[in-house]
């Protein structure tokens, strides 16, 4: 990592350790507001929360390495969770994890090579009336079919397009809504 | 925004308006209004079903540290599978759900409330927030609430990180602590060292809804329905083999059959009650009831038909523990993996009836010997499965185990 990078990156978790406080309570609002706006948290944000909260470093990544929303490798900018639970799976979630593996050319635990996408199983999405069920960052997919998948995935390549196209301040701090995340449209069976 | 409506009855919800039950609760002292929640009967709608009251006069006689507070938190952990009823509530009744948090503030002396909201759930955020922030212009949270002097209590949502232990109460406040989710030993229970060692309340987002029904429509009314030992209305959160999966109001104590002839799944052969650390009840055993005397639950029911493979259930079931399996505690997260790794073996048709009676006696242990809920219940499904449906279990050929995945 680049020193400015470095630098940058520092100045974002005191801007956060500010806005959350800095007791042990705050660590996982701290760490989810990285999450989402680094897709990942990386060791050495894990060493500069620690040193902020007055942590051993190992106690952060013990936190980041323990759920499974928060992750020390970069994540996709787009994280398609399938869910793998038993009425998702009665609704048949197979064939559509095949197709999103054939589609995005990976398979599931992984990210694509381009940094777009990454392939997750999740547990139960609370949507067991409308399996198969996909979550798509904060984006829901219900009765996914595999004809529906290569829509699905076309759908965020163009929301990626066009955030890629917005300048970005490169002073702004980190923050969710730095990255606007495409509003919850579930769309019909 | 697309809402997802689930709701396949009128929910009694449907015929409340919001403030009615916060103002009736007010005009209460603290003590009738606990005294107004243990009339009604009302036990825990996440699952456990421990009385609310009780667990309220437990908080509201604990002491608080200097310069702590007492708190109120919903837990919208909802993470077994085959539940999403707590996804309808802050979908369509979340002003009901923040009240039922202010009226259990106000019974037990609590300044701060806490909703935390499982990672899945993310989408639910943006308008739960604006409806905090509404109530909190209308006088219903912030200072001095209902002109109630000293009255002061606000909410917080606070975001869960995908992890299904969670939603057990220890551990979603070791989560809210800014710890891994690992439950605590218990006693000392929540209610008197709790979030950051104070007394806690911790409630399911269905009970704290239903209390503001409670105190809307009367204690007698809820009391009414049901039977002596679970009273009132519940929600049930059906899927699977069913015409009409969906979420569904009945009163406790009507039978599974009942249940499946509503929503029209009356060919079952087994349903999942209680999701997977539920029981599997077998069609010869429909007419069992669903209330806390009997077959007890959160609501999840998962449908079976005929066709289905159940050892493939109980395989899902039981990768599902291995992952959520916090680590913890030897029994859970060895027993996990070594159940797993039974299935596959009866899967390939390579398990001896010896062989699986000792998964069996493992699976027991596991009952008696895990730290909390999640391995204490991990292996009944797997038991119940291979107690009823012993013929579909053993003596699997091996081109039989190449089905779908």
């Amino acid at each position: 990592m680049l020193v400015g990078s470095q630098q940058k990156l520092q100045d974002d978790i005191r801007a956060l350790v500010e806005r959350h406080g800095r007791t042990r309570d705050a660590l996982l609002p701290i760490l989810q507001d990285l999450q989402a706006a680094q897709s990942c948290v990386p060791d050495f944000a894990m060493q500069v929360v620690a040193d902020e909260l007055g942590l051993h470093p190992a106690e952060v990544y013990g936190v980041v390495s323990f759920y499974a929303f928060l992750d020390h490798r970069p994540r996709g900018r787009f994280v398609m969770r399938l869910c793998r639970t038993i009425s998702c799976e009665l609704a048949r979630t197979a064939p559509v994890a095949r197709q999103l593996e054939n589609e995005l050319g990976i398979a599931f635990g992984e990210t694509t090579r381009d940094g777009r996408f990454t392939l997750e199983w999740a547990a139960c999405l609370g949507l067991c009336d409308q399996g198969p069920a996909l979550l798509v960052n904060d984006r829901v997919y219900t009765k996914v079919t595999p004809d529906r998948v290569h829509a699905i995935v076309e759908d965020c390549r163009k929301v990626f397009g066009a955030h890629a196209a917005q300048p970005s301040a490169p002073s702004a701090p980190v923050h969710p809504a730095a990255h606007p995340q495409p509003a919850l449209a579930a769309a019909k069976g | 925004m697309t809402v997802i409506d689930s709701r396949k009855t009128p929910l009694t919800f449907d015929s409340i308006a919001p403030g009615v039950g916060l103002a009736a609760a007010l005009k209460l002292s603290r003590s009738d209004l606990i005294a107004t929640v243990a009339a009604s009967n009302l036990r825990g709608r996440g699952g456990a079903g421990f009385p609310t009251a009780t667990k309220w006069n437990l908080a509201a006689a604990a002491k608080v540290s200097e310069g702590e507070c007492k708190f109120v938190v919903c837990n919208a952990d909802e993470g077994e599978p085959g539940t999403f009823k707590d996804r309808v509530l802050l979908t369509e009744y979340a002003p009901l759900v923040f009240e039922g948090m202010t009226i259990a503030a106000r019974a037990i002396g609590a300044t701060r409330g806490i909703l935390y909201l499982r990672g899945e759930y993310v989408y639910l955020r943006p308008p739960l927030d604006a409806e905090l922030a509404r109530l909190r212009r209308a006088g219903a949270l912030g200072r001095n609430i209902g002109a109630l002097a000293g009255f002061d209590f606000d909410i917080e949502i606070r975001m869960g990180a995908g992890a299904y232990v969670c939603g057990e109460e220890t551990a979603l406040i070791e989560s809210l602590e800014g710890q891994r989710g690992e439950p605590r030993n218990r006693p000392p229970f929540p209610v008197d060292t709790g979030f950051r060692d104070q007394p806690t309340v911790v409630n399911n987002v269905e009970t704290l809804a239903t209390v503001t029904a409670i105190f809307a429509n009367g204690p007698e009314a809820f009391r009414a329905l049901g039977s002596e030992r679970s009273a009132g209305f519940k929600l049930f959160s059906v899927s699977g083999d069913c015409d009409a999966p969906g979420v569904y109001e009945f009163p406790l104590g009507l039978t599974l059959r009942e249940l499946l002839e509503k929503v029209g799944g009356t060919n079952a052969k087994a349903v999942q009650v209680g999701g997977a650390s539920g029981v599997c009840v077998p069609a010869k055993a429909f007419d069992r009831r669903l209330a806390f005397e009997d077959v007890a639950t959160g609501g999840s029911i998962i449908v079976f038909g005929p066709h289905r493979d159940m050892l493939a259930v109980a395989k899902n079931f039981m990768e599902f523990f291995r992952e959520e399996s916090c680590g913890q505690c030897t029994p859970c997260r060895e027993g996990n993996h070594k159940l797993l790794e039974g299935i596959l073996m009866l899967e390939r048709g390579e398990c001896s009836t010896a062989y699986l009676r000792e998964l069996c006696l493992l699976g027991e242990t596991m009952q008696l010997a895990s730290k909390c809920g999640l391995g204490q219940s991990s292996p009944n499904a797997f038991l119940s499965i291979v107690e009823h449906f012993p013929e579909e279990v053993l003596g699997r050929s091996f081109a039989a185990a190449g089905g779908e995945r």
